[in-house]
């Protein structure tokens, strides 16, 4: 079970709602995916095309959590406003803190990510930083009050996977909230190897959104973060240099 | 009356006289939509509260896809 604030989660997946072909397409993969966690995004509506279709309104409100993200936001201020116009549509209190400091790598910006951070958990949301894989700044994060740490595995949308799989261990291993990894995640190996370091739970969307075959996709990656979970709690073996025999070595000689 | 709209400037009729009228003015009240009024962010209940005056500045948002 994944607990969010005061929240609990049967799926450890959560899903992004960018970029899919169409709706349909969309609709089937987000439930081919099992998840229970949307992440949108805010902008300005286009007022003079009311009937506009809009992928949320399609959507059984009941039935998923509502995670918008700060995506654009460049300052703390910034973040912080897109945050409270998501919480006036009155469906959500949670938010993922989204601050790019670098357009061309997309990585956060870690200054306006804390003060950002400190800022909304004063103002009572349920705050899920995306964060760099700094052990230090994670650690700095959940000293504010992040509800869960969101670190990327490598660039958003860049499909690369863990780059970093040692960090990643070591802000696992140092926090006492769900750690979410969160961008890079490129094929199911990747969300598996997540889950078998230990992450709660895993954020992804291009790797879903922009295959081929979204909504077999969003099962491979279902099932994918399921095995990596199962892994992690039935705990792998040790690496060791050598072989060691499966069979057993007594009655070789049978005649 | 005239107003500042997603950064566009907009007119409409002077029966728009609060938040809610706006919504309505332009067919988006089934819309999950959020409003800042003057850079002041409107809780749903406000709407229909919230005067608009000429030259008032207006965000009309709503969530779309993104992760």
């Amino acid at each position: 079970m994944l607990k969010i604030g005061n929240d609990s989660f049967q799926s450890r997946l959560l899903l992004g709602t960018g970029k899919y072909p169409n709706f349909d397409v969309q609709k089937e993969a987000v439930e081919a995916s099992e998840t229970e966690i949307l992440t949108f995004t805010v902008r300005r509506m286009n007022i003079f095309e009311p009937s506009q279709p809009n992928f949320l309104e399609k959507l059984d409100l009941e039935k998923y959590t509502f995670l918008p993200n700060t995506a654009g936001a460049k300052t703390a201020e910034e973040a912080v406003r897109h945050a409270k116009l998501a919480k006036a549509s009155g469906l959500c209190d949670m938010v993922k803190v989204e601050v790019i400091g670098c357009d061309k790598t997309l990585l956060p910006d870690p200054v306006e990510t804390l003060k950002a951070t400190e800022e909304l958990v004063k103002e009572g949301f349920i705050v899920l930083p995306y964060t760099s894989d700094d052990v230090v700044l994670a650690r700095r994060l959940e000293e504010l009050g992040a509800h869960a740490i969101m670190p990327g595995a490598s660039p958003i949308g860049s499909g690369q996977g863990i780059i970093n799989p040692l960090n990643l261990s070591f802000i696992i291993e140092q926090s006492n909230v769900p750690v979410i990894v969160d961008a890079g995640i490129g094929s199911p190996a990747d969300a598996a190897y997540a889950m078998e370091l230990g992450a709660d739970a895993v954020l992804l969307n291009t790797a879903v959104s922009a295959v081929e075959d979204p909504v077999r996709m969003a099962k491979a990656m279902k099932l994918a973060i399921e095995a990596g979970r199962l892994g992690f709690e039935a705990g792998r073996i040790p690496k060791k240099r050598y072989a060691t025999a499966s069979s057993p070595a007594e009655g070789m000689s049978i005649g | 009356m005239e107003l500042k709209i997603n950064g566009e400037i907009v007119t409409v009729p002077d029966t728009v006289q609060h938040v809610s009228d706006l919504v309505e003015h332009f067919q988006l009240e089934k819309r999950v939509l959020m409003i800042e009024h003057n850079e002041s962010i409107l809780e749903k209940d406000h709407h229909p509260k919230a005067e608009v005056k000429d030259g008032d500045k207006i965000e009309i948002v709503q969530f779309v896809g993104g992760g």
